[in-house]
């Protein structure tokens, strides 16, 4: 699995953090998405796509 | 209706319509019925001109994450809620609901600090000790007790106030001024008192907090204004935003919450019994599909043409996406009429979605997941003190909720 994110689309909303927080932080100053690894082991690959799903500004990518 | 009679302008029903008021929890009924039948159809608004309603799940989650889709309310065609909002459309500064695109993520980021995934979770004690003095409170004092007045206004209000920055003091002047410009059909005058006595205040704290910053979300925007990013008047508008938006949708959602927890025992007790956190964060989830708060429509302008749900939309057409008909389109979750704590509310739409999403939404389910679980472990033989169909709804506001709930124990 390889994740890439897009922080000029990204809205802040959080939803990232809440579904993948193993995969996913956000800037302190306006919580803009950070991607803390691009390649999520397994056990971490559910959340990460769910993240992806519930992300309101389509800012998250997933290739398989 | 068919393609035929798209042309009759008779057969467009009139928008908003009336819920049934022996289903007081269910969308209005003409809606959900055009629901069933398509995703989005025409309908007439005040002002005589006929946007297309969004009522199904997922032709609502795409248009809501369409750039083509604009939230600019001084475009022609916008559909506008009321003659108040078209009658100040060019006199209220730009802010996070009207702007698109990089002017929104501009206003957005500069209102994000505080209602970060992380920040919102190390304020839960805090949320936490505000909802056990109101219970506390509540059980000290007489029976029947008001829910909305005891618990469902204090604790966002408390929570909201201090992380704005905001004297808690002063909660009762919003929740005036609050509630004036919000009402379904407010005229000009009504809402523009309701909305000059927000905004003058909001400017004087501006001020206030440009020579005496602290940590709170207005001191973050005064940093701004002196920096030269904004003016005083949008660090206004912005702050008027999130205290509006941070009291008022919380708190409606907590009372119609617990009065449908009251009414649905078997689900309650799931909720009351459980202490894992991810089924009482899924349980807010479900409660707020049931519930959807926001009626009346989340109101956009198409910019392009769209083809969608077998329709097109004409660039310059208005578009309104309903959010309590989405939450019950039964293609997306069937047998929508029953709260079920069970199911998987993931994807529901009571905060929107795309890019104009709730900002504060982390911070409404930190209070809901802490308000409903607390209330019902503390207060176990919660119930109703007055017979359902005397539950005052608010038929009348943009947020839809009850004007008080009476219990006892």
């Amino acid at each position: 699995m390889k994740v890439t994110v897009d922080q000029a689309k990204c809205v802040s909303s959080g939803q990232c953090v809440l579904n993948a927080g193993e995969v996913f932080d956000q800037r302190d100053d306006d919580g803009v998405v950070i991607l803390l690894t691009d390649n999520p082991p397994p056990a971490q690959a559910a959340n990460a796509r769910k993240a992806a799903a519930a992300c309101p500004a389509l800012a998250i990518d997933i290739e398989e | 209706m068919s393609d035929t009679l798209t042309g009759t302008t008779t057969e467009v029903p009139d928008y908003p319509m009336d819920r049934d008021a022996r289903c007081p929890f269910a969308p209005p009924p003409q809606v959900l019925g055009m629901g069933t039948a398509k995703p989005l159809s025409r309908v007439r608004i005040w002002d005589g001109s006929t946007p297309w309603l969004i009522t199904g799940h997922e032709v609502a989650r795409e248009l809501f994450a369409d750039a083509r889709v604009s939230v600019d309310d001084r475009r022609e065609g916008f559909p506008h809620w009321n003659e108040h909002m078209l009658s100040t459309v060019h006199k209220r500064p730009r802010s996070v609901f009207t702007s698109d695109a990089e002017e929104h993520t501009r206003f957005r980021r500069m209102l994000s600090k505080p209602f970060t995934f992380k920040r919102v979770e190390g304020l839960r004690s805090a949320i936490q000790e505000v909802t056990d003095e109101c219970i506390d409170a509540i059980l000290a004092g007489p029976q029947p007790a008001d829910m909305v007045s005891k618990l469902a206004l204090p604790v966002p209000t408390r929570v909201i106030s201090e992380m704005l920055g905001v004297p808690y003091e002063d909660h009762e002047f919003f929740q005036h001024h609050a509630n004036v410009g919000l009402a379904r059909y407010a005229t000009a005058e009504d809402g523009q008192k309701g909305a000059m006595g927000l905004a003058q205040y909001l400017i004087n704290l501006v001020e206030t907090k440009r020579e005496n910053p602290a940590e709170d979300a207005v001191s973050d925007l005064a940093e701004r204004v002196n920096a030269g990013e904004i003016t005083v008047k949008e660090a206004a508008q912005l702050g008027t935003g999130l205290l509006i938006a941070g009291h008022e949708t919380t708190a409606n959602m907590i009372g119609i919450g617990v009065l449908a927890l009251l009414e649905n025992p078997e689900q309650a007790a799931l909720l009351r019994d459980s202490d894992n956190p991810k089924f009482i964060a899924n349980a807010v989830e479900e409660l707020m599909r049931y519930l959807s708060i926001i009626q009346n429509g989340q109101r956009r302008v198409a910019i392009e043409d769209i083809e969608i749900g077998g329709e097109t939309i004409r660039a310059g057409e208005g578009i309104i996406i309903d959010l309590a008909p989405a939450n019950w389109d039964a293609t997306a979750y069937p047998q929508p009429d029953k709260l079920d704590l069970n199911r998987d509310a993931g994807q529901q739409l009571g905060f929107g979605y795309g890019r104009h999403q709730c900002v504060g939404q982390q911070l409404a389910r930190a209070e809901l997941q802490i308000v409903f679980h607390t209330l019902l472990r503390r207060i176990p033989t919660l119930r109703l003190a007055v017979p359902f169909d005397e539950v005052p709804f608010k038929h009348d506001r943009l947020a839809y909720g009850v004007y008080e709930l009476p219990v006892t124990w």
